[in-house]
């Protein structure tokens, strides 16, 4: 047995001399991190087959002035404390630039990572607003719109055209479903048209959210904002028709997914949901997503378009700035336009895209359809 | 020595096998489009995996069996040496002395990457030996060991907030409310034991995780708190690269406080009544040890070191969330206890490096990552389920009876 | 008032979701006193395979009746079978190991089944579909309870009683309650122990199965993880009311459910879980063994 435990020791010292591999040093380095396992792989995933997408065709095009890109691709596992460690092994691996973190929480743990060693992150999918607004990060960029632009959309739908005048708001009580109710929250009481008469959370992965529904039921409200993931929305809605409870519910991105109406089946009829600009008619779009399609015969899922435009602006940006320099990049970013799945975008001071914005679209026969 | 009947039974594994995997490894339904993919070849895999695997063991199993008998003498023997080797002080302090070189001079050869991955070995190191003293000195099982590093975390993210107090100030008051909470949680749980006390930890391991998530006016709820500075150096700034560095000293100065202190509580009046705590709640009490006293005494000290490392994990990632403090996390200290032995401090420190670093290493084999974890966890209790290295009871013996077999016979978990 | 009565009766949905997985805890704890953290993976094994044969089932066009009676007897049989194989590989080796040995292989056989059906089937939700037919007579009361619901209420109350007298009255009963008391002494009487407990782990895992089955049709949707989640629930509501006790077992799950619904109902489903473990901490301070628990008695 001994001699088992001694081998295992020797084993994981054998793995550590392993790991530490020699990278060619004549490529730019390009790190990829979000979820790429376990129970959020599916936001996470996507990204990745984008930006390789995106890679592939840079470099056969010869790269980035003669030089190639490589893709270092690290699992967060949307967990912060992982994804310290992500980023310390991609500044040390020596990459120029981050497509991710896809989730909230890493980013704002690893932006301060980056910032010291000074490179450029392009979030496709975290939507935190106080990532940016405050100015502290220089280096952070996102290809999609920030939740209280999401929440603004969502209350502006609600109160002017379902003119609702009690609303029930409920939460995931996580970082992103929270964050949002709070802003609608905050919107609602502004704006002095109407009542929020409820706001709670709910536990994720519980197993019945009868009661939550009866008290919706109770507060005699007109329309129920939510704010998290497709998971936890279609078990409400589902409830909710069980109970007879048909009142409008308002939803937001992390439920415009395919996932939600193959779950909430006929239960989703009528759902609203905020999410971003239909891309299917743009050529860009319709290229990487026709790419995908025959790479790994299916459909891409969530935030595909948004790393494509994240990947694409990253990339086109080195090109015109003739470096992967940090300095010379963020002013390309900022200055440059550039041609993504949401047509030409460019960046604010504040690494806010300019030109993705927030729709509301609307289950009817099984499909997101725009209404607004 | 194949037999038939080892082949009959390495079959009918594999047979069984084929038919418990069957409808998840075979069938793989798509519930959206309604069509059925069936893997057919799977099924042969499980089976032939399984046939070969049933047929191993048992050979295994036979050859030791047999080989026993005149074996047992000179094996016996042997072991007894080994261990000896290991108590042996010039041996020990040989030990000691190669490892903390390689510790100390691990930043000077490897990447930040690795220091980085270290560093978090070692605050699991601390996290181990600090549950070690709850559960392996006083054999209290506690499932909720993660709220007392989650008081910690959130000490410093909150005084550094409010207060922008540093590092070096919170650390004492992070170890110092750990304390205060394992008083909190001691309190009502000295009528319990067993597994009731285990539920009874586990459920308030999740209270206060809850209250950080809910009470947002207190702790930012999910959102977290973010840029917590890191420790100072007489207010050097220093590169990324040098902080992980500085990072990773500052652990090793504290897995060697820990090391020191757990050891001397050990051997002290108040670790002996831990331990006669654990073999025996009510002939302890006979003993006139006061119950009350070292059962608080011992969930106070532990929670200690657990805030302590929630202050470093808190100034190592500059970002705290409620997220990080689940139930699994209690559950991965407690396997590292455990796993590297009970109530041993070289085998606690083994059990944190190995579970930690594991998973770090196994990206390698990416998606059967955490299935070979898991199992890793099952195969190692099954072949040793006194822990790695199980812990040595100090022992007095009277030169003149003095007989290396008799005294190192039985390992003392096996009481 | 009418408030109050559909609060209850969420409650007491909830309730029996937790008291079908409680069962297979307590019997299991009953027995060989393990806390089995891989029972919550029997129950989502369960649904797993329980949706495959709907699936199948329900392509072929089977009536829904007959694809429930199938679905739910597959999905027993393969969470027996897992349950039976998980015991001879993990536990028994450990009988005689120190006590906690057992527990970290329980563990370590939860993360390892979690991850087994995540690269086996997928880590993605899966929509599950409703087996339970819309019992007419119900439908007045549809603000109020559902049919699947009310089929979850009725089937743990039935498994209660029938395993409370099982274990009373019948012989295997009575040999699982010498083993539970000791099993060397069971052994000695003739008691064919081993047996006992690769039945008892059978007879929970199965139960877990039917109770995965109906609460994927009541939730409409399943992943690898949800074993887990209610795991934790089923083995707190098992503790509130006295580990080992089959109708305690029950109880608990019941008192559980209900604090929760009540907190959400009149205070927040912000704190529904602190309510839930605080009553928990409570309950226990005042009576050490849970609600119906035996307090045991140490000699030395």
């Amino acid at each position: 047995m001994r001699t088992t435990v001694f081998s295992f020791i020797l084993a994981s010292f054998i793995l550590i001399f392993l790991q530490s591999p020699t990278y060619a040093e004549n490529t730019i380095k390009i790190g990829v991190t979000g979820a790429h396992q376990g129970d959020l792989a599916s936001y996470g995933l996507p990204s990745l087959k984008a930006t390789q997408l995106v890679v592939k065709d840079i470099n056969s095009q010869g790269g980035i002035n003669g030089v190639p890109i490589e893709l270092l691709a690290e699992d967060d596992g949307c967990k912060p404390e992982v994804a310290t460690n992500v980023a310390t092994k991609l500044v040390a691996a020596g990459v120029k630039a981050v497509i991710g973190h896809v989730c909230s929480g890493p980013t704002k743990a690893t932006l301060p990572i980056y910032r010291d060693a000074n490179v450029v992150v392009i979030s496709p999918a975290a939507t935190t607003p106080n990532l940016s607004q405050d100015g502290t990060y220089q280096n952070f960029f996102r290809t999609i719109a920030a939740d209280d632009a999401q929440a603004r959309l969502q209350t502006d739908f609600t109160l002017q055209t379902l003119k609702a005048k009690k609303i029930a708001i409920l939460h995931d009580k996580g970082d992103y479903g929270k964050g949002l109710a709070e802003y609608a929250r905050t919107f609602i009481e502004q704006s002095k048209d109407a009542k929020v008469v409820l706001f709670e959370g709910v536990t994720p992965g519980a197993v019945d959210y009868s009661a939550v529904i009866q008290k919706i039921k109770r507060s005699n409200a007109d329309a129920v904002l939510f704010g998290g993931y497709h998971p936890e929305a279609s078990k409400i809605v589902g409830q909710m028709r069980q109970k007879r409870l048909t009142i409008p519910f308002v939803s937001d991105d992390g439920v415009k997914d395919a996932t939600f109406l193959k779950v909430a089946g006929k239960d989703a009829e009528g759902v609203y949901a905020t999410g971003p600009a239909d891309v299917s008619n743009n050529p860009i779009a319709i290229m990487y997503r026709d790419k995908f399609r025959a790479a790994e015969g299916a459909e891409p899922g969530s935030f595909f378009d948004n790393a494509v435009a994240a990947a694409l602006a990253l990339t086109q940006a080195m090109i015109k700035a003739g470096t992967a320099d940090a300095d010379a990049l963020i002013k390309a970013l900022r200055t440059q336009k550039v041609a993504t799945p949401f047509g030409d975008i460019t960046f604010d001071d504040r690494g806010e895209p300019v030109g993705i914005g927030f729709f509301i679209y609307q289950v009817q026969n099984g499909r997101f359809v725009l209404v607004q | 020595m194949i037999t038939r009947h080892d082949l009959r039974h390495a079959g009918l594994t594999g047979l069984w096998f084929m038919f418990l995997t069957f409808p998840l490894v075979v069938i793989k339904i798509n519930p959206i489009e309604h069509t059925v993919h069936w893997r057919w070849s799977n099924m042969v895999w499980i089976g032939v995996v399984s046939f070969l695997a049933s047929l191993t063991i048992r050979l295994v199993q036979g050859r030791r069996r047999t080989g026993e008998n005149e074996k047992q003498q000179s094996l016996l023997q042997t072991s007894v040496r080994q261990f000896d080797l290991l108590r042996r002080p010039a041996f020990f302090r040989a030990a000691l002395i190669t490892s903390s070189v390689l510790l100390i001079s691990f930043p000077l050869f490897f990447s930040s990457y690795q220091v980085n991955i270290l560093t978090t070995a070692l605050m699991y190191v601390v996290l181990g030996l600090g549950l070690n003293i709850v559960v392996g000195m006083a054999g209290l099982l506690d499932l909720g060991y993660v709220a007392f590093y989650a008081v910690g975390a959130y000490t410093y993210a909150l005084l550094h907030l409010h207060f922008n107090l540093g590092f070096w100030m919170v650390l004492p008051i992070g170890g110092l409310l750990g304390a205060l909470f394992g008083l909190l949680l001691g309190f009502p749980v000295l009528r319990l034991r067993g597994d009731y006390l285990a539920i009874v930890t586990l459920a308030f391991g999740q209270i206060v995780r809850l209250i950080l998530e809910n009470w947002s006016e207190f702790s930012k709820g999910p959102s977290g708190i973010a840029n917590i500075a890191r420790p100072g150096l007489f207010g050097l700034t220093l590169s990324p690269e040098a902080t992980i560095t500085y990072l990773y000293y500052l652990m090793i100065g504290l897995v060697g406080l820990t090391v020191f202190v757990v050891n001397r509580l050990q051997n002290s009046r108040i670790g002996r009544a831990w331990q006669a705590l654990r073999e025996d709640e009510i002939a302890c009490q006979a003993m006139g040890i006061d119950k009350t006293k070292i059962k608080l005494s011992a969930f106070a000290l532990g929670a200690t070191w657990a805030g302590m490392a929630g202050v470093f994990f808190a100034a190592k990632t500059t970002f705290v969330n409620p997220a990080s403090f689940t139930f699994i996390e209690s559950a991965i200290i407690l396997c590292i206890v455990v796993l590297g032995g009970m109530g041993s401090i070289a085998g606690v420190m083994v059990g944190a490096l190995i579970l930690i670093l594991l998973p770090e290493y196994l990206r390698a084999v990416a998606d059967y990552r955490m299935l070979a974890f898991g199992a890793i966890l099952v195969v190692m209790m099954i072949v040793r389920p006194q822990g790695l290295i199980a812990p040595k009871r100090r022992t007095y013996t009277l030169p003149s009876t003095h007989n290396p077999v008799n005294s190192s016979d039985v390992p003392a978990s096996d009481r | 008032m009418e408030y109050f009565i559909e609060l209850l009766f969420s409650g007491l949905t909830r309730g029996s979701i937790y008291a079908l997985i409680a069962l297979g805890y307590t019997m299991v704890y009953g027995i060989i006193g393990l806390i089995n953290f891989a029972h919550g993976e029997m129950y989502m094994i369960g649904a797993f395979t329980g949706l495959i044969v709907a699936e199948i089932l329900l392509i072929y066009q089977f009536p829904l009746p007959a694809v429930f009676v199938l679905t739910a007897l597959a999905a027993v049989i393969w969470s027996s079978a897992y349950g039976f194989t998980v015991e001879r590989i993990a536990y028994r080796p450990l009988r005689k190991a120190p006590r906690l040995a057992p527990l970290i292989s329980a563990i370590g056989m939860s993360i390892f089944l979690q991850n087994y059906v995540q690269l086996v089937q997928t880590a993605d939700f899966l929509p599950f579909p409703s087996l339970i037919p819309e019992f007419a007579f119900l439908e007045p009361y549809a603000g109020i309870i559902g049919s699947t619901d009310a089929a979850i209420l009725v089937v743990s109350l039935i498994a209660m009683l029938l395993l409370s007298v099982m274990v009373k009255w019948t012989r295997i009963g009575k040999a699982m309650r010498a083993t539970a008391q000791d099993q060397k002494m069971a052994l000695l009487v003739g008691v064919n122990v081993d047996r006992i407990i690769s039945f008892t782990f059978i007879l929970g895992s199965g139960l877990a199965a039917i109770g995965g089955v109906l609460i994927a049709s009541h939730v409409g949707q399943i992943n690898v993880f949800i074993g887990f989640i209610a795991g934790i629930k089923a083995f707190t509501a098992a503790v509130l009311g006295g580990i080992g006790s089959i109708p305690g077992a029950v109880l608990g799950s019941y008192v559980l459910g209900l604090t929760e619904s009540l907190t959400t109902g009149y205070v927040s489903s912000d704190y529904e879980d602190v309510f839930a473990f605080a009553l928990l901490v409570l309950i226990l301070i005042f009576r050490p063994s849970g609600l119906l628990g035996k307090a045991s008695v140490d000699k030395v």
